[in-house]
């Protein structure tokens, strides 16, 4: 059996927070590697800690202590604006609320994250049509997001989160607002993602039918991880 | 997609707040232009003042009259190059309500002090052939529909009567800042009646107007015509027409300190409704922002897009107040030229509205943007939903 690299490293990994004099641990000692071009679900209940792992791993919340090294970047050592340079190539986010920009259109919002690179205007022209074109939504590119379904708004979402080629893509319940239908639609692409552009993605779900699509199932339970690693292949 | 774009649709999502707000600027720049202008139109004739002119009046007040023979004299003293001399004569037009500041002048040398009042060769020689007629700015003449060889009767209150007088010109201005608003007629018919009816005033006159060769030497011809006087029955003082119109002013000088800090209140009361939008604004977007920061956008992207949609609110708001200023200035200058005969916006009013636009674009959006800033991702995410 091939044996894959790890891209994501977690190692001794604490967080909490903090309420009024109270301090609430989040994540109790997690150590969790993920291989290449894994598509890894994390479940669990509700705030069990797994939206929380998701952005310490995508970099936008620090560690109380312990360290997240991605692609052999020891993220918790960036600073602000590093870090926020690091997210604009490594990493790519898929909302459960899709979260576009309702003034933009799907084609100004998948452009959104390409402003920030060098890339010239007939550049990010060709990359944000080729990344409409791989979610289907070629024919939708001039849409506003009120003009778009559920589904359709997750796909732009998605065409926006890996437009840059990061190798990661986060998904915090990406089919949570989505109807069946959509949801499986969504899924599939994801599942796309990993098997032909070589993505990594490492999803929160509370939907079993969703966990099923991933390679790997982890489940954090009061701020720990389970020991028992579910593989779904 | 460039972010400008997205900084003018980001300006308009609300467009009903933004309109409002775009309105009350309007209002706001409109307002303190036509403030500053009146405080401009204030000190108008002290901006339209040469400095190659003095004044010389009597020492006690104004109200005082001067010998006529101090024109001779004045004359003979070095640097003087010409001098002319007036009086005031407070004639009333029709009705009190109908103010034209009127003079009686030595219309021979009027128009030598003053080039800035432009009058055709032969209207100048006909005024000067005619004891009984008058000039007229042009602005005067429009407003009461005066021509050329109407009669125009002065209901006298210094000097009672009903005084006639032909208009044998019209004088325009020669700069936009020169007072077309007045109305000048020969000092030497005022002085015959006055010679019949008062004659401890004939031979009398308010003031004289002394053009000096120089400038420069204006203080040291003003000390050498109030030396002359020194001890005489009517002593001088002589000041540059600056100084003298300065005089003027300042007994008005409250009410022009009281419109200032008005037209600085109204900028910032619209500082305050245009803070408060910013802050509607980045409040409601604190989760789109997070979602920005996400995508590699930082801090300063962050802070950019709310400054850039205030000053872009702001200057549209400008925009529109500078461009209705005008034509409200025409029209307030016009239903206020009895008291503002110069009524123009000037050029430093409309840098001030832009500064002040700035200001207040910068300002509204300093507290939204720190906070927009400062929020972490994580708390900026968990507010959408």
């Amino acid at each position: 059996m091939e044996t894959k690299t790890a891209i994501v490293q977690i190692k001794n990994l604490f967080k909490s927070y903090k309420r009024g004099n109270q301090i609430i641990p989040v994540l109790q000692d997690i150590t969790l590697d993920i291989a290449d071009n894994e598509f890894m679900a994390l479940m669990g209940p509700s705030g069990s800690g797994k939206s929380t792992l998701l952005n310490l791993i995508a970099g936008i919340d620090k560690v109380d202590s312990g360290s997240v090294s991605i692609e052999g970047i020891d993220i918790t050592s960036l600073s602000e604006t590093g870090l926020a340079k690091w997210r604009s190539s490594h990493i790519g986010f898929i909302f459960q609320f899709y979260n576009l920009i309702p003034v933009l259109t799907a084609f100004e919002n998948a452009e959104l994250p390409l402003l920030l690179t060098g890339l010239s205007r007939k550049e990010r022209k060709e990359h944000v049509e080729m990344a409409l074109q791989i979610v289907n939504l070629s024919d939708r590119m001039k849409h506003y997001p009120s003009q778009l379904s559920g589904g359709q708004q997750q796909r732009v979402a998605i065409a926006r989160a890996f437009v840059t080629d990061p190798a990661i893509l986060v998904a915090d319940e990406p089919t949570g607002d989505l109807d069946r239908a959509s949801a499986k639609e969504i899924l599939d692409l994801m599942e796309r993602l990993v098997h032909e552009l070589g993505k990594t993605i490492i999803m929160v779900t509370h939907d079993p039918r969703a966990a099923e699509k991933a390679h790997i199932i982890r489940h954090l339970d009061k701020g720990i991880l389970n020991a028992n690693t579910q593989t779904s292949l | 997609m460039q972010i400008l774009k997205l900084l003018f649709k980001n300006s308009f999502r609300h467009k009903l707040r933004t309109s409002l707000t775009v309105f009350g600027i309007t209002i706001a720049i409109l307002a303190f232009g036509l403030l500053r202008t009146v405080v401009s139109a204030w000190y108008a004739g002290v901006e339209s003042s040469s400095a190659s002119r003095l004044v010389t009046r009597n020492s006690i007040s104004i109200i005082f009259f001067l010998p006529l023979s101090y024109k001779e004299k004045i004359r003979q003293i070095p640097g003087v190059k010409d001098v002319s001399y007036a009086t005031w004569f407070g004639g009333v037009y029709i009705s009190e309500k109908n103010f034209i500041p009127n003079f009686a002048v030595d219309v021979k040398t009027v128009f030598d002090l003053w080039p800035e009042f432009v009058l055709s060769e032969d209207q100048k020689n006909a005024f000067i052939r005619d004891r009984k007629s008058c000039v007229a700015g042009r602005k005067i003449a429009q407003k009461y529909g005066w021509k050329i060889g109407d009669t125009i009767t002065l209901k006298g209150t210094i000097f009672p009567g009903n005084w006639d007088f032909v208009l044998r010109g019209i004088y325009k201005g020669k700069y936009k800042s020169s007072d077309e608003t007045q109305l000048f007629f020969h000092w030497d018919y005022l002085n015959e009646s006055l010679k019949k009816t008062a004659t401890n005033r004939a031979d009398h006159v308010g003031w004289f107007t002394v053009n000096v060769t120089n400038p420069d030497l204006a203080s040291d011809v003003a000390a050498a015509i109030d030396k002359t006087f020194k001890n005489s029955l009517a002593e001088t003082i002589t000041e540059t027409e600056k100084a003298f119109q300065m005089g003027f002013v300042s007994m008005t000088e409250a009410i022009v300190i009281a419109v200032r800090i008005v037209s600085f209140v109204v900028i910032v009361i619209i500082m305050a409704v245009m803070a408060n939008t910013m802050a509607m604004t980045a409040r409601e977007r604190i989760g789109e922002y997070a979602i920005m920061k996400t995508l590699g956008f930082g801090g300063w992207h962050i802070a950019g897009l709310i400054f850039g949609e205030s000053l872009i609110i702001s200057f549209i708001g400008c925009a529109l107040g500078i461009a209705a200023t005008y034509p409200a200035a025409n029209a307030f200058g016009d239903a206020m030229s009895t008291y503002f005969p110069i009524f123009n916006v000037q050029r430093e009013t409309i840098y001030m509205d832009i500064a002040a636009t700035f200001i207040v674009g910068i300002v509204a959006a300093v507290f939204p943007a720190w906070r927009a800033v400062k929020v972490s991702i994580a708390d900026g995410l968990r507010r959408i939903g």
